[in-house]
């Protein structure tokens, strides 16, 4: 193991770490917003609301989210009416698109885990707020979102966990994450055990530091669902 | 409107749904073996288990592609030059996939098969014991059968999961459906017809897929009744 | 003049968990047709004793006999004994029926499944002749008409009594019962009990862990009181309910009110 090539390497990799901070950060926010309205969508009784959300979320879990990176980042590129619009710096930007891919891929599996939550909210709570005279945006606000969140923790830890190592797609189209340092210093050293092994010790870095993070969350919001202590 | 690559893509998608299938063999004895060892009594055996799941969880799927593809061909060749030979030895990219998704995925199904096995009524199995039957058969006859009834929905998630994840395997250059969709958008400047063509195939495996475990899970689960 | 060996012999047996003694020196003598049952508060080792006969749990001390066979035990790695001879154990364990008080079917079988399983896997029966076999004894047990349904759309009643059918169809030389009615609805408590006063009549050997004080004291030829790990009382049922001479059993059966 050449530790002195890793060394030499390492500002780079501190950077990967910074650009995959950003990445999972920008997504799971982007991604975690969109999905509050979506989930209360996927939940109503009103087929034109729940249809169309449970169609974007079934063709997005349904394909692999590097054939919706491509299609975000070459796919787009085909047509002239985008190539000559105002918005095609951005459009044709790397980080735009692996941001936009990464985000509607979180989104979707978000909708689905905080649509579970909602629809298992015990119906005596829900009556119970009705029954106080609570109206039914009140209700949505202190009651079910609350609860629905907290009851999605664990749930929403994993798709975390598995937006975290998505982002390492990225480097595919030319972000140097961590994955794209680890690619670069394999190019150019020829050293894969030593590039691929430090990328892997940083994302299992990141993952406890994830992992810690959720089990405080757990334990600060999930304590009224805890065994008694 | 394909430009005629539809039979391209078609021949790749036999090769995606090799990857897969052979990724799920691998990783179907994987994850019975490291069950076995997280619910063994060696604490070696179970420290070992806790430890793959946790590695496989903790790193991205491309970055132990890569390691394995691009450090597994310089460790063959290292070994290959050890031992007299002199030219360059390539490793075939399917190999290289099967071996990567199959290693991860074992993973993921050692959890499935685990909780599975652990969520069946201790009644059962002592009930095999109590009449006589050794603990082979107990395995055989009374945990096995319940635990594929209980595993159906998890292994229908993880099944799910690594069919996607072999879009990842055109990376290290198998010509696979991912591969030929990139050629043909190349050849005729029409990126987004043909990823989304791929999307659409993928959507349509895992579809087929969601329909027919479905259908394997109503009739496993005959004999229970489920909680609503 | 040689007598039969006891049916079942159990002597001294010793059970601990951790540090807690549940078993301070019990043993248990069943001749051919004798029906034991023992009864004791929660705790009194009853269901412990019943498990250790056929090694579900493994005692620390103590000797296990059928029919004048020993079952060989040695140390295992925690101080308890386990079976020397895996072999010999099974087939203790095959002459040894067990009812459950939690039924215990094999939920991914038929009743029929059920009754089917042991003999053939077992005891190696030829599947015909031990579906024939498994008819008879659900009609014995009055449940031939469920024999194709799964444990999950039985009652617990009809369970029950399909797990008394697996027992009976391994020909066993005794029977354990673990409590057979404590988790049934009050209703179907008496067709089970129906079913186990019929097999006493006709003189099996059976072993009760029971609360059914009325079963205790008309069905059994033995009564058997613990309490604490211990024997407390023992003898003829309708004497010792009549009449306990341990101030313990007087309490116990002041609070039971049957």
């Amino acid at each position: 193991m050449n530790l002195e090539a890793i060394g030499e390497s390492l500002p780079s990799f501190v950077e990967g770490l910074q650009v995959t901070a950003i990445l999972l950060a920008a997504a799971l926010v982007l991604g975690l917003a969109a999905a509050l309205p979506l989930a209360f969508a996927r939940t109503s009784t009103r087929a034109w609301l729940s249809k169309p959300v449970w169609l974007f979320t079934y063709v997005i879990r349904g394909t692999p989210m590097l054939v919706q990176l491509f299609l975000l980042y070459y796919g787009l590129a085909q047509f002239e009416a985008v190539r000559e619009s105002v918005a095609w710096p951005w459009l044709s930007s790397a980080w735009f698109c692996a941001i936009a891919a990464f985000a509607i891929n979180t989104c979707a599996y978000t909708t689905e885990i905080l649509a579970g939550a909602l629809e298992a909210t015990p119906a005596g709570e829900i009556e119970a707020a009705r029954a106080l005279g609570m109206g039914r945006a009140t209700v949505m606000r202190r009651i079910l979102l609350p609860s629905a969140l907290r009851r999605a923790i664990p749930a929403y830890s994993n798709e975390a966990i598995m937006m975290l190592q998505g982002t390492s797609l990225a480097s595919i189209v030319t972000l140097l994450d961590l994955t794209g340092a680890a690619r670069e210093m394999n190019s150019r050293t020829y050293l894969p055990f030593e590039a691929f092994l430090t990328a892997a010790a940083f994302y299992l870095a990141l993952t406890f530091a994830l992992v810690s993070l959720f089990h405080l969350a757990e334990r600060r919001w999930l304590a009224h669902l805890a065994p008694r202590r | 409107m394909l430009h005629g690559y539809a039979a391209s893509l078609l021949e790749g998608t036999g090769l995606t749904l090799a990857v897969a299938a052979a990724s799920l063999a691998i990783a179907c004895v994987l994850g019975l073996a490291t069950a076995a060892a997280r619910l063994s009594g060696s604490r070696l055996a179970r420290a070992l288990g806790a430890a793959y799941t946790t590695v496989v969880r903790g790193v991205p799927d491309l970055v132990l592609m890569l390691l394995v593809f691009y450090g597994g061909q310089m460790a063959v060749n290292a070994l290959a030059a050890q031992l007299g030979y002199e030219g360059f030895l390539d490793i075939d990219p399917f190999v290289a996939g099967i071996a990567t998704i199959g290693f991860i995925f074992g993973a993921y199904l050692a959890e499935t098969f685990r909780g599975a096995i652990l969520a069946i009524p201790a009644g059962q199995r002592e009930a095999g014991l109590a009449f006589g039957m050794g603990r082979l058969q107990v395995l055989l006859r009374i945990t096995l059968p319940q635990m594929v009834r209980l595993a159906l929905p998890g292994f229908t998630n993880n099944w799910l999961v690594l069919v996607k994840s072999t879009a990842l395997v055109s990376i290290i250059g198998l010509n696979d459906m991912m591969q030929r969709a990139g050629q043909a958008a190349g050849a005729t400047r029409e990126p987004f017809t043909f990823y989304l063509a791929a999307a659409a195939i993928y959507l349509a495996i895992t579809t087929v897929s969601l329909l027919a475990l479905r259908a394997l899970e109503k009739r496993y689960s005959l004999g229970v009744r489920l909680a609503r | 003049m040689a007598t039969a060996p006891l049916a079942l012999d159990v002597r001294d047996l010793h059970k601990r968990f951790g540090s807690h003694e549940v078993l301070k020196g019990v043993g248990l003598a069943a001749a051919r047709g004798d029906v034991i049952s023992l009864i004791g508060s929660s705790g009194s080792g009853k269901s412990t004793l019943l498990r250790c006969i056929n090694l579900l749990e493994q005692p620390h001390a103590g000797r296990i006999a059928l029919a004048g066979e020993e079952l060989r035990l040695v140390a295992d790695r925690d101080g308890s004994l386990k079976a020397a001879d895996a072999g010999q154990l099974q087939r203790f364990r095959a002459r040894l029926a067990m009812v459950f008080q939690h039924f215990n079917l094999w939920a991914h079988l038929t009743a029929i499944q059920n009754v089917m399983e042991a003999p053939v896997h077992v005891l190696g029966q030829p599947k015909a002749e031990a579906r024939e076999k498994a008819l008879a004894m659900l009609a014995r047990v009055g449940v031939a008409h469920r024999r194709d349904h799964f444990p999950a759309h039985l009652s617990g009643g009809e369970q029950q009594r399909v797990a008394i059918a697996r027992a009976l169809a391994m020909e066993p030389e005794v029977m354990l019962f673990d409590e057979p009615t404590s988790a049934l609805d009050p209703e179907l408590v008496g067709e089970v009990l129906k079913v186990m006063r019929d097999l006493a009549a006709e003189g099996r050997t059976m072993v009760v862990v029971t609360h059914e004080m009325a079963f205790a004291r008309e069905v059994s030829s033995q009564l058997v009181f613990l309490h604490d790990g211990r024997i407390e009382e023992q003898g003829d049922p309708r004497g010792v309910l009549a009449n306990p001479s341990s101030e313990r059993l007087r309490q116990f059966l002041a609070g039971s009110l049957k």
